[in-house]
């Protein structure tokens, strides 16, 4: 029924246009990854050598020590990241979302604060506090894993309370009612409804702390805690060879690995614990910059 | 009970959002070290001295500073220009005219969302280097002055932050478009209305919103973004407020009050934009709990 008034052929037109503008870019830096020379733009055939080629030259994402420290450190941090921030959010969205006392509401502004801040002005924050103030905080790993976690618990809250709000609290005074105490109403009725927009946070988590470029930057330390991201911004001028392209395409494989582990995973689960499907992903598909 | 489960997260933001974005007015408002020439924060409001900070808007009224912010922000209002009026038609159309093969067009334009952004402007780079498909493609066509595109030029910017922050508005908007109801235009439409008038005085108004969220969502980020134009161009002539702050802070250890200084002029740009989403937010969940 939606296509009745009309085919809206310039709209398909522009739309597929557009669908190609955004995607072919991105498509041939991927097949030049795959190719079988040093030119980024002059097809020579097929190779996986700049994935895992080459160790005596080095020049593989698996080979290049640069790249390799990159994908690691991009690794390590994101795991980090969703480890920490996801607990630390979802015990902040129980709190705000029963808590009525005083301090309820700024509370609730101090988390809203870090979605709504440019990542620029957060990146500068955190340098000149690390550098003037937390002077035990070194600039590399540790301070780039603080920042990821305080821009990523809000999102963590935004996920996580919007599935509070759908289950209510009817199911946790039932328990209570039945004789369970409020600790065990929270351990076996709450959490286990929380489960799907649990692991919708711990994906989307380690999605924005291995994408993140900005925080990453300015908190950087020295050459052993370059990301990913990081990397892709410092070699893109020089007239890389596809080793970078190939470092590329493995990040985007890990990230939309990710977001599909995660679809699958609050469909499975939003079945099994009763509920529905989440909107945690689309949620955040509003918020996310 | 309740505020147990909120301290562990109130104390973090308290500690690593609060006070750091205190500390950039302590450094802003600071003093330098006259020996090693590095800025001495003053956390103490009533000490605060405003040379630096005066400096700073002065330059910015009248100054190299105010050609960069100007710049700025036209850079900010033609790139979200672009993407209203590009984007729009393509939201709308994934929303409502797509019929049976909608989720496939949805799964097309989500697609950017979840590519790096780094990734996306280096596949840029890559396209329009010296020897780049653009120029190739360019030489296949006969043309013999081949462009250098990543010299300065500020069209190559813009299309850059266009291409860069295009999917941020889309989605925001096919999420706004997506929740009007059928009926609603079809009441338009038995009513009498054209299918122009229909949209003109029954789906945009309902979609204004989602259009105001979507810029509000991707001029944030624009007005301090600084490695858009140093990837796409890296001249002085295609300088942002972001790559002044991105210089004195992270290129240099001696210029952290005017990093700070001009950190809190960029805030003073986006703080209007800052409120709306915030408060945005906050009636979205305020409704979410009734």
């Amino acid at each position: 029924m939606r296509n009745q008034w009309g085919k809206p052929r310039g709209l398909v037109l522009l739309t597929a246009l557009y669908v190609l503008w955004s995607l072919i870019p991105v498509a041939i830096a991927v097949r030049f990854s795959f190719n079988d020379g040093r030119s980024r733009s002059t097809w020579q055939g097929f190779s996986t050598r700049w994935y895992v080629g080459d160790p005596a030259e080095a020049s593989s994402v698996l080979y290049d020590p640069s790249l390799r420290f990159a994908l690691n450190q991009s690794l390590k941090l994101a795991m980090l990241t969703m480890l920490v921030a996801t607990p630390i959010g979802v015990a902040l969205a129980i709190g705000l979302a029963r808590w009525r006392g005083r301090g309820s509401k700024s509370s609730n502004f101090l988390m809203l604060f870090p979605l709504v801040t440019p990542e620029i002005v957060m990146g500068v924050a955190l340098f000149l506090v690390f550098d003037n103030l937390y002077d035990f905080v070194t600039f590399g790993t540790m301070a780039q894993f603080l920042g990821h976690v305080t821009f990523s618990i809000s999102f963590v809250v935004i996920i996580v309370r919007g599935r509070l709000f759908a289950i209510g609290r009817d199911y946790e005074e039932a328990a209570m009612d039945l004789g369970a105490s409020p600790s065990e109403a929270m351990r076996r009725v709450l959490l286990p409804l929380l489960t799907p927009a649990l692991i919708a946070s711990l994906a989307i988590v380690f999605a924005l702390s291995i994408d993140d470029f900005v925080i990453s930057q300015f908190l950087v330390g020295g050459a052993d805690s370059v990301t990913i991201p990081v990397r892709l911004y410092s070699g893109a001028r020089l007239a890389p060879p596809p080793s970078l392209n190939a470092l590329a395409t493995v990040l985007m494989v890990i990230t939309i690995g990710a977001i599909v582990v995660a679809g699958l995973g609050v469909k499975y689960l939003g079945r099994r614990f009763g509920g529905g499907e989440d909107s945690a992903l689309e949620t955040v598909g509003r918020l996310e910059i | 009970m309740w505020p147990g489960f909120a301290i562990p997260g109130v104390v973090w933001l308290c500690l690593l959002f609060l006070v750091p974005f205190y500390a950039i007015f302590a450094v802003a408002m600071g003093r330098i070290d006259p020996i090693l020439s590095r800025p001495i924060p003053e956390w103490n409001p009533f000490y605060w001295d405003p040379t630096v900070f005066g400096d700073v808007i002065g330059d910015v009224f009248g100054g190299q500073l105010g050609v960069i912010a100007l710049r700025t922000i036209a850079y900010v209002f033609v790139a979200s220009a672009i993407c209203v009026a590009v984007g729009y038609p393509v939201a709308y159309f994934v929303s409502r005219k797509a019929g049976r093969w909608r989720w496939f067009w949805l799964l097309l334009i989500l697609a950017p969302f979840w590519i790096n952004y780094l990734m996306r402007m280096m596949s840029w780079v890559n396209l329009l280097s010296p020897d780049g498909q653009v120029n190739q493609l360019m030489s296949l066509f006969g043309v013999e002055s081949l462009p250098n595109w990543l010299s300065g030029h500020s069209f190559v910017v813009v299309l850059g932050l266009v291409y860069g922050y295009i999917p941020f508005f889309i989605i925001p908007l096919f999420a706004a478009l997506d929740r009007i109801d059928d009926a609603t235009l079809e009441a338009s439409r038995d009513l009498g209305a054209s299918s122009a008038q229909t949209f003109w005085r029954v789906t945009w108004p309902l979609s204004r919103n989602g259009v105001l969220g979507g810029l509000v969502i991707i001029m944030l980020p624009m007005f301090g973004d600084y490695y858009t134009p140093n990837l796409l161009s890296g001249s002085p002539r295609t300088r942002m407020l972001g790559n002044i702050i991105d210089q004195f802070i992270n290129q240099t250890t001696s210029q952290g009050a005017v990093g700070a200084a001009l950190t809190i002029v960029l805030m003073v740009f986006v703080a209007g934009l800052m409120v709306y989403y915030l408060l945005t937010i906050n009636r979205a969940t305020e409704e979410a709990r009734s």
